[in-house]
């Protein structure tokens, strides 16, 4: 080719792509049916080297920042941090033309709607929601959308409220079930976007067409008939998806045939997710080392070099970072700090020995340095105790230095999910285009328990909530009366929580169905329903107050035990104390019992969560006091952690009781938060690495599933609380997430500051 | 065999006491009465609680894992483990047959205490030598120094990895021709692997404060940061490894 006809000025990607796409990839079954995991395990190429190659960030990725930098600045110099919101347009996968930010700068292109950071309508959920959202940031909705909805087209919302008993409508308002996706998206769907690149939409289309073929039955009874008319919903959402990829001058139809097209196309396909459907979390699933594949392949043929294939990864990264929802603040203070839980799995090992760890995995990493650090996407390693060591050192050195991983034990839940699965939302796995979670959010143990020592009736309130089991009357709590109460009252909330979520998924499926996202699924899918549990160490300690020292009752003038009086110590959870250990296991154990003896949605199988987000504050407030010697209103810990102070023999004795905390029986995942000074890590950066790796391999080892690794000083939270201006990428890890920290609420600030730091002795 | 003993606390993650993260037993009961101790609220046997050496194993045994996956093992500190020899003899034994690797953290003043059998368990010791005349020592800790000297000798004839540690106080161990003789001692041992200049810091302030006993040290400065490098040089000067 004459060099002098290429144009410089275009993205290189606008060349003719080569003729075929799967050039050079090695053969086998992928190439007969939709089978990524078989793609990527033929033609991956493992890395065991360490960090030395990366690239920094091209002047035109560093130009694109700086713009973004501006932006993001301008957004939280809003009331309520939303820039701006469409007011008049439903948004759809075609609904916006295209987007951009800078033509010359992008080289990976799409926006959610015509304007970055601005924030598009999607009423399907709920209208009132997104009404009072657009009001809770200065802006009105349309007169003309008033009129559509929910009237001419109901919604989400609207139907799950038609079918609410009174029990459940009594329970969610006494927050004993919080935080349901009633009136929002539930989330919780990876779609398996690397189809889009590896296959094009026209195959898939084809392979759709022939599921809904393969449903010309003889009998077309209701499921088979919701099954052929979503799939031809997906149909319809693969095509919007073209033609939204169109519009920006992409053909999607075919497979993509370079890194360039293969980054763009899988983003493509994920942003039309985001762009139809606002779910809780909105999960990118496994993509790195998928591409890493296409990047090896143009590496090798010269049309990439080192510093261009950073740049894709960059690039792509700041559109991730871009992603943004239109919420209520009411939202906000359960999910605090706008997540969009944009997350993304890397590491890993294959189910035949080799690692799934690949250049593009450090490069995804490298974006952290690049960019500095960012709460999305949600980047979650899988670790395993045989990861490469170039490989661990350099997530542990990212995390000492810009606190945004998570980690998750691959060894765990490889025998479980397979080698090809992703972390929805938080801490939840599932095998990709495989498995779908119905979101659940969580009941409140803690109020359960008091709601068994007091007969059924609210603690703060009075109300009668639950059955009207006999309340406790002695003066001094015990074990055996309370366990007596506690069980069946478990078994009520189970009931009530589990014919809740079936009302909430059967609504969703009707009037909010993620038609994109299912559309890269198989026909045949595995749903779980996604229980979850809040309060589990204010739990186990009450019950080890109970068992281990006296726990006399303060009731008031109704009757109604409001506060508690412990004379002696009980051993506390965080301590690697089996005595008390073992009581969180059996609540654990027990409650999923009781889960898997309800009937659950569309054949679900039940599991749960130790899990809060950043709702512990909110739970906490909404709890009486409880016999563990918690005052009535203050937070409950985060996920599965220990109560604050109550871990009294350091980080390793805390991350032994969490890692005890069974997983076989918490599948949707147990979230811990680990937060720890520099200086405790080891005294010098060499050893901090050396230290981290180890609890990383011993908290895998001994069973433990999730854990948020933070390293910094209490001071630096503090300064930055009062000087938010200085510290505008301050990332912080919080149950299952990242938060910029200046995005919290001031209570949930001061909560994660009174958090215990592992300071060392 | 169980062996009952006088713990006051513990540390699981321990990551300045020994290589790699560090199951730290602070053991109760202390003959010196250092100056600057961060904690003298160890002091006493009665300042800690009275534990079975099997529960304390079994403790041990559930982080087991943790420590051996980062290189790291059990620290015996205090207070002065040595105060305790037959319990510290027993964890450090019951450590071994855990496979964990085990430091004992001493001012040596009560070697004599440390039979050949507890130092065969033993495979690091992090030996604090507070000063290196007798005059500073017994200034600084109301103990003579010369126990120690014959412990480290002892240690020295048993090819025993030593670590020296040495709290830098200014006015106090800052005399840089007692600096360098400790050095040149320490070198002459043959075993001291590392030397680990700690600066002193006033943490411990607060809880002497709080046990009500005087604090003679508040207007004592840590020192700066070239001193602390000076000193260390010193100990690099005579062959030794002080990071």
């Amino acid at each position: 080719m004459d060099s002098l006809l290429m144009d410089t000025v275009a993205p290189a990607d606008n060349a003719e792509p080569p003729a075929s796409p799967w050039r050079g990839f090695a053969e086998g079954p992928w190439q007969q049916s939709i089978d990524v995991r078989d793609f990527i395990l033929r033609t991956v190429t493992p890395y065991t080297g360490d960090s030395t190659f990366l690239s920094g960030p091209t002047e035109r990725t560093r130009a694109l920042w700086a713009r973004i930098t501006d932006l993001l600045a301008q957004e939280r110099a809003t009331k309520g941090g939303v820039l701006d919101a469409d007011t008049d347009r439903v948004s759809g996968i075609t609904a916006h033309p295209p987007g951009y930010i800078d033509r010359d700068l992008e080289i990976i292109v799409g926006l959610q709607t015509d304007k970055p950071l601005k924030r598009a309508i999607m009423p399907f959920g709920g209208w009132r929601l997104v009404k009072s959202g657009l009001e809770a940031y200065g802006f009105t909705a349309s007169p003309a959308l008033d009129a559509v909805f929910p009237n001419l087209r109901k919604t989400h919302n609207h139907g799950v409220f038609d079918v609410y008993t009174d029990e459940m409508l009594r329970c969610r308002k006494s927050g004993v079930i919080t935080g349901l996706p009633d009136s929002y998206g539930r989330g919780r769907i990876i779609g398996d976007y690397r189809r889009v690149a590896l296959y094009g939409v026209d195959r898939l289309t084809a392979d759709k067409r022939a599921q809904f073929a393969s449903l010309d039955l003889d009998r077309m009874d209701e499921a088979t008939l919701r099954a052929r008319e979503e799939i031809t919903e997906q149909i319809r959402a693969l095509a919007d998806l073209v033609a939204m990829a169109a519009s920006y001058g992409f053909d999607v139809t075919r497979p993509a045939a370079t890194a360039q097209e293969a980054v763009q196309w899988t983003y493509l396909a994920y942003l039309a997710a985001v762009k139809e459907s606002n779910g809780a979390a909105m999960s990118l699933g496994r993509v790195s080392s998928f591409l890493d594949v296409y990047i090896a392949r143009d590496l090798a043929d010269g049309r990439l070099d080192e510093a261009q294939a950073q740049e894709l990864i960059d690039q792509f990264v700041i559109k991730l970072r871009l992603v943004r929802f239109l919420r209520t603040p009411e939202y906000d203070q359960l999910f605090s700090g706008d997540p969009t839980w944009v997350t993304e799995c890397l590491g890993g090992m294959a189910l035949d020995g080799r690692t799934l760890v690949t250049k593009s995995n450090f490069r995804m990493l490298n974006t952290l340095h690049n960019l500095g650090p960012a709460p999305e996407p949600n980047l979650t390693v899988l670790w395993s105790e045989q990861l490469p060591e170039g490989f661990k050192r350099f997530c542990v050195e990212t995390s000492i230095k810009t606190c945004s991983l998570q980690y998750e034990n691959d060894d765990l839940m490889r025998p479980y999910w397979g080698d090809d699965y992703a972390i929805a939302c938080c801490v939840s796995a599932m095998r990709i285009g495989k498995q779908m979670q119905f979101f659940g959010a969580r009941a409140n143990l803690a109020k359960t328990l008091l709601y068994a020592i007091n007969g059924g009736r609210d603690e703060l309130t009075g109300e009668q909530i639950g059955p009207a089991f006999a309340p406790i009357t002695a003066d001094a709590l015990t074990y055996d009366e309370v366990i007596a109460r506690f069980v069946p009252m478990m078994e009520w909330l189970a009931k009530v929580y589990m014919n809740t979520l079936n009302a909430i998924h059967y609504m969703h499926d009707k009037y909010m169905y993620e038609r994109l996202e299912m559309a890269l699924h198989d026909r045949d899918i595995l749903r779980t329903m996604a229980c979850g549990v809040a309060g589990l160490s204010v739990v186990a300690d009450s019950l080890s107050a109970i068992r281990h020292a006296t726990v006399h009752v303060i009731r008031d003038a109704r009757g109604l035990a409001v506060d508690y009086r412990i004379e002696g110590d009980y051993p506390a959870y965080g301590n690697n104390d089996p005595r008390v250990d073992d009581i969180a296991v059996w609540v654990v154990e027990r409650f999923m019992a009781l889960l898997r003896k309800q009937k659950a949605y569309r054949d679900a199988v039940p599991t749960q969560s130790v899990l809060t987000i950043t709702s512990n504050v909110v739970y906490g407030k909404k709890t009486g006091s409880t016999p563990d010697g918690r005052k009535a209103g203050e937070p409950f810990a985060p996920g599965a952690n220990p109560m604050h102070g109550r871990d009294r023999k350091g980080a390793i004795a805390s991350m032994a009781s969490v890692a005890r905390l069974p997983y076989a029986h918490a599948q949707d995942g147990i979230s811990y938060t680990f937060t720890i000074v520099p200086g405790a890590l080891g005294p010098t950066p060499e050893e901090r690495v050396a230290n981290l790796i180890g609890m990383l391999d011993g908290y895998t080892a001994q069973g433990g599933h999730h854990i948020n690794v933070n390293v910094f000083d209490r001071d630096t939270l503090i300064h930055a609380m009062d000087h938010p201006e200085l510290y505008p990428q301050l990332t912080i890890r919080v149950s299952g997430y990242a938060v910029n920290f200046i995005k919290l609420t001031r209570e949930q600030q001061l909560d994660v500051v009174s958090r215990t730091f592992h300071a060392g002795h | 065999m169980t062996v009952r003993g006088w713990v006051h606390s513990v540390e699981s993650c321990g990551t300045v006491d020994g290589p790699g993260l560090r199951y730290v037993l602070f053991l109760a009961g202390c003959p010196l009465r250092c100056l600057y101790c961060h904690n003298p609220d160890t002091h006493h046997l009665h300042d800690g609680t009275p534990t079975d050496s099997g529960a304390v194993l079994a403790d041990i045994a559930r982080t087991a894992g943790f420590l051996t996956r980062a290189h790291g093992g059990v620290t015996l500190s205090g207070g002065e483990p040595l105060v305790q020899p037959e319990f510290s003899a027993a964890i450090l034994r019951g450590c071994k047959g855990l496979g964990l690797h085990t430091a004992l953290d001493t001012s040596g003043h009560l070697g004599l205490h440390a039979d050949d059998h507890l130092l065969a368990d033993t495979d690091l010791v992090l030996l604090d030598i507070k000063a290196f005349t007798e005059q500073t020592h017994r200034a600084l800790t109301g103990a003579p120094l010369r126990p120690t000297l014959e412990f480290a000798e002892r240690l020295a004839g048993l090819g025993k990895p030593v670590w020296l540690r040495y709290v830098l106080v200014p006015g106090l161990t800052d005399n840089e021709a007692e600096i360098t003789a400790l050095a040149d001692f320490a070198a002459g041992l043959g075993v001291v692997e590392r030397v680990d200049v700690l600066p002193f810091h006033k943490m411990g302030e607060a809880k002497w404060a709080a046990l009500g006993l005087p604090y003679r040290l508040t207007d004592t400065q840590p020192p700066t940061a070239e001193q602390t490098a000076r000193t260390r040089g010193l100990f690099r000067a005579a062959g030794l490894r002080a990071p």
